[in-house]
């Protein structure tokens, strides 16, 4: 939970630079003059005060980014996918894996968040894909503006794949669209199966959830079919793939959905 | 979840119409908060409280209207109404419940002067 992580933006790096706000962006502008609490609390009689309606949506501001994010997309070719899961579900160690698979099949980028560290973008390139790290700080998810920034710096080719690591947490980034086709939850066989019941809105806003770490399964409790049927009754729609990301099982079904996606991308550009 | 930015949210939308219709001060904000959107309302008000700290809304009272939560059932057509964001159609169990109200969060109003 943000309030207790204290979710903000204040502290965002991309590549390693503080970005540029543009118009309109999240701002903590203090007013010049501190407001006079005494007034405040006792306005005087002679005050006018008015109604203003407002009627705003809180994330409107970011679905508009994302929108924008998405026209450029689709536009382009290019086939988003956002991966959200829990800190070490395996994300890194799947996008490393699939960037070794599809060498020389699909021209690939890929966005790293997390709070802190270059780590993850490191490991991106040393697998010998572009990768820029966007460092939230205090925040606990990646937003449609900050993906957008990090997608111009990326210089994403056409008719390619762009592979959106999100910060490891199940809450928040449920509810920021990135512009992305998809998101896909990483659920590990090492995790409880009632994730999907306990997050219910991540497993909602999924259209693919990989269930990974199956290489692991003869030496743990875990029972796969109730996980699955845990995230079926809280998306009926889901789709779900059993992989490993170390042993190789399942990549090519995974691989496979990702390549008849991009090319619809492509197709519908 | 994440009411931290939820409150910058607020604070950007106090701003910009601050701008556009002239105001300095803000003393009441009125948010209008559905029952299945997903944030709790005292969690909201702990962050507006620090988010609005030495701002034009410093100090403002914060109004909450939850709005109760609706949805139809794609089984049985029933319109039913939901406490929470998931669950089983009360008529015939199935899973497959859209929501058709009470998932926004948004200003409605503001009293500024
Ligand atoms: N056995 C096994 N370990 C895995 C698998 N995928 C990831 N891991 C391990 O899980 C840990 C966390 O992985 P990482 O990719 O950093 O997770 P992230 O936080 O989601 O990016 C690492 O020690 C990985 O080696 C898998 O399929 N099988
Ligand atoms: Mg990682
Ligand atoms: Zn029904």
């Amino acid at each position: 939970m943000c309030a207790t992580c204290g979710c903000n933006s204040h502290d965002v790096l991309i590549g390693g630079k503080r970005p540029v706000r543009g118009i309109g962006a999240i701002s903590f502008r203090k007013v010049q003059t501190p407001p006079d609490k005494t007034k405040h609390e006792h306005p005087p009689a002679d005050t006018t005060t008015r109604v203003i309606q407002v009627e705003r949506d809180l994330l409107a501001r970011n679905d508009t980014f994302a929108e924008a994010n998405r026209r450029l997309l689709n536009e382009r070719g290019v086939f988003a996918l956002n991966l959200v899961s829990s800190p070490g579900s395996g994300k890194t160690t799947l996008l490393v894996k699939s960037i070794a698979m599809l060498q020389g099949k699909l021209p690939l980028a890929v966005i790293e968040g997390d709070q802190q560290t270059e780590n993850d973008a490191a490991r991106i390139r040393a697998a010998g894909a572009p990768a820029i790290q966007i460092n939230t700080g205090r925040g606990c998810h990646l937003d449609a503006q900050m993906t957008g920034q990090a997608m111009t710096q990326l210089d994403l080719a056409d008719d390619s794949l762009l592979l959106i690591e999100n910060v490891g947490n199940l809450v928040c980034p449920a509810a920021f669209d990135l512009g992305e086709a998809h998101k896909v939850v990483i659920l590990s066989v090492t995790e409880g199966e009632d994730k999907p019941l306990k997050y219910p809105d991540m497993f909602r806003a999924a259209d693919l959830m990989l269930l990974n770490k199956c290489d692991l399964l003869p030496y743990l409790e875990f029972d796969a079919e109730l996980a699955i049927t845990y995230a079926h009754r809280i998306n009926p729609q889901l789709k779900v793939m059993r992989i490993s990301a170390v042993s190789g099982e399942g990549m090519d079904e995974w691989l496979n959905w990702i390549e008849a996606g991009s090319r619809k991308a492509i197709a519908a550009k | 979840m994440h009411e931290m930015s939820l409150a910058e949210s607020v604070l950007q939308i106090i701003e910009e119409s601050a701008q556009a219709q002239n105001f300095q001060r803000v003393r009441t904000v009125v948010l209008e908060i559905g029952r299945l959107s997903s944030v709790e309302p005292d969690a909201m008000r702990f962050c507006f409280d620090s988010v609005m700290r030495d701002t034009l809304a410093d100090g403002a009272e914060l109004q909450i209207i939850e709005t109760p939560g609706t949805g139809r059932c794609l089984s049985c057509g029933t319109e039913v109404e939901m406490l929470e964001k998931y669950g089983l159609c009360p008529y015939c169990d199935s899973p497959h419940l859209q929501i058709t109200a009470g998932n926004l969060m948004r200003v409605k109003d503001l009293v500024v002067e």
